[in-house]
């Protein structure tokens, strides 16, 4: 089983993502995504420095892929997307069906959490379309994963988002510059000054959703290192992270640990806790409410 | 350009039909359609009356299937489009690719619809569908522009429906999962969005609470009209201030647009609301069919008359209208 690292959701500034890509170089994950995939105002990197760290992680001995936008609404964004497919030397996630239409017949490609896999007739088409490997969608459940790995065409991955919050809404509105009274087209790069997010909270002070731009995601921290056994079990090949900000590295480390059996699960938990403001939930995987905690503590 | 409007009952669709539609639309009593709400939708021999109705008034019945089928759930789904082949229906309205898929290979004669819920927002999206299943109708989810609907017209292989009255989503449909975040159940897997059954109303001496599996969504005055507690309609907390952070309540509403979504070359406008009561699908209908006639019979003057606002606006979530998504300030 390997581990992945998810594209950073957040709008982070050239220096900081160039930093954090040094540190992950080193770091336990064996496949790191790259991309910007909320929004594409976001222009602090060009596709130039996202192959320029895509090198040295490869020279680190990573597995790069290429992630693209998830809402495809303007031609720019599917010019973008085209020289992303097009890059010779990458693997592309998908998350959205024009990416599996520009790819499809052209190179393999991974199919991310946001295009809609709910069943095996689906994976089998994207499968057939050139898809090498797959991102569990989110709201999917244990029971839901046991028949699709029953029937998972031959020579496709399966990856799981295992930890992180989970991105639960794209819209065409911006919520960080609503939430200063601006519009989208005159949004001043708000979301630069939220790198872990704008958080939301209801009115009796509980954490609820997390406002990034014109995505919106759990206010809590999606937490399946209970279930890594699980997984093995199922033949899952991928566990996947969400990058954030604060304790990468630890959380990392607790997530290679727990794969190696090397790190007892109530220690891996309250490892996890301290890098976490808000609480946890897994309520997906066990077929509930998403923001559920299933797992006794 | 073709009315679409929405039938959750057969006394609503009678209403549709009655005052103007030219085609309407309707799912099975299931979680096979993205409104599977209590008490609407048909059966199979109540569809089939449906369809008898509207085909001698010559309105058409499109039947949707737009939910997302889980491995336990894939035979169920199969079964209601092989019941929905047999009754005689213009067009199914699909989202998943794999009963796309199952459709088209199915029942090649019969006309497929891609589902807003199918999440298709682009032409490259919208061509893999075309490609693959023929599909010969897209409804576009409620994110894009005027413009960016306008260019997706140029260079689309199929007709496109776009919404053009109703409740707003705010999110691009097929990819918000905020309601099964909350509530386990979402418009893709069981197809419903912040489900009655999980709502709550509290009385307080600071106002009526709202609750959605225990989750407060809005506290209101004791002279304020509370609405129903859709999860991303309510009142939250942001950096120290309280207001509706996503979305207020309130209607999309394409009256003031509608000579341009015409002359693009939209095909249909579409009514949400099948689960709106016979009374209001007949007024909005009514309302829609007069501004579709005015435009085509004069594009060039025409602008939406004062009542027709007045009277939608009366029906309207939170008595208001916006343009959403198709007004860039509104992004």
């Amino acid at each position: 089983m390997k581990l992945s690292l998810g594209p950073i959701p957040y709008y982070w500034e050239r220096e900081r993502v160039i930093a954090y890509y040094n540190r992950i170089a080193d770091a336990a994950v064996d496949i790191v995504y790259l991309g910007e995939t909320v929004c594409s105002k976001r222009r602090a990197l060009r596709l130039s420095d996202w192959l320029e760290i895509a090198r040295r992680l490869t020279d680190a001995g990573k597995e790069v892929v290429l992630s693209t936008l998830t809402l495809i609404e303007a031609k720019s964004e599917l010019s973008y997307m085209r020289s992303l497919v097009e890059n010779s030397r990458y693997l592309v996630e998908a998350n959205d069906m024009a990416a599996v239409n520009m790819l499809e017949g052209v190179a393999p490609f991974v199919i991310g959490p946001h295009v809609n896999v709910y069943n095996n007739r689906t994976l089998e088409l994207m499968a057939h379309a050139g898809a090498r490997r797959w991102v569990m969608p989110l709201e999917l459940d244990h029971d839901s994963l046991v028949a699709l790995q029953a029937g998972r065409p031959a020579g496709l991955e399966t990856e799981v988002f295992v930890y992180g919050r989970l991105p639960l809404a794209f819209s065409a509105r911006c919520f960080t510059a609503r939430a200063h009274n601006l519009s989208k087209d005159d949004c001043g790069f708000r979301c630069a000054d939220y790198p872990e997010g704008l958080f939301l909270r209801t009115r009796e002070g509980k954490s609820f959703l997390n406002l990034n731009g014109i995505q919106i995601l759990s206010g809590d921290t999606y937490n399946l290192v209970n279930e890594v056994g699980a997984m093995r079990a199922l033949g899952v090949d991928i566990l996947r992270l969400a990058p954030q900000l604060q304790g990468m590295l630890e959380i990392i480390e607790v997530f290679r640990r727990v794969m190696e059996g090397n790190l007892e699960l109530s220690f891996a938990d309250a490892i996890l806790a301290m890098q976490q403001p808000d609480g946890f939930c897994d309520g997906y995987w066990h077929g509930t409410a998403g923001m559920h905690r299933a797992h006794a503590r | 350009m073709e009315l679409v409007c929405p039938a959750g009952s057969l006394p609503a669709l009678k209403s549709a039909v009655e005052n103007g539609a030219d085609a309407v639309y309707l799912g099975f009593r299931d979680g096979t359609n993205a409104r599977n709400f209590p008490g609407l939708n048909f059966d199979p021999d109540e569809a089939r009356q449906a369809v008898k109705y509207s085909h001698q008034r010559d309105v058409r019945v499109f039947l949707a299937i737009n939910t997302y089928p889980r491995p336990s759930q894939w035979k169920k789904w199969c079964r209601a489009v092989d019941k929905a082949a047999t009754l005689g229906i213009d067009a199914l309205i699909l989202a998943d690719a794999g009963l796309m898929d199952y459709t088209a290979r199915s029942y090649p004669d019969l006309r497929l619809h891609l589902s807003v819920q199918g999440s298709a927002t682009n032409h490259e999206a919208i061509d893999y569908y075309v490609r693959h299943f023929g599909v010969r109708r897209v409804v576009l989810p409620r994110v894009l522009s005027l413009k960016q609907v306008q260019n997706v017209l140029t260079k689309v292989d199929a007709e496109v429906e776009v919404f053009g009255f109703g409740s707003l989503c705010v999110m691009v449909e097929g990819r918000c999962t905020l309601s099964s975040y909350v509530t386990g159940e979402s418009p893709n897997s069981s197809g419903v969005c912040s489900p009655a059954k999980f709502v709550k109303w509290e009385e307080s001496s600071s106002g009526r609470r709202s609750r959605l599996n225990g989750v407060l969504i809005d506290v209101y005055a004791p002279d304020e009209s509370a609405g129903y507690p859709t999860l991303c309609k309510g009142r939250f907390e942001v950096g120290g201030n309280i207001y509706y952070a996503i979305e207020e309540p309130t209607s999309l509403n394409v009256l003031d647009i509608l000579p341009e979504l015409m002359r693009a070359g939209v095909a249909a406008i579409k009514l949400e609301g099948r689960q709106r009561s016979p009374a209001y699908v007949g007024q909005v209908t009514r309302i829609l069919r007069e501004a579709i006639d005015a435009c085509t019979a004069d594009p060039e003057t025409f602008s939406p008359e004062v009542r027709w606002l007045e009277q939608l606006d009366k029906v309207a979530e939170g008595r208001t209208h916006t343009l959403g998504a198709y007004s860039r300030p509104w992004q």
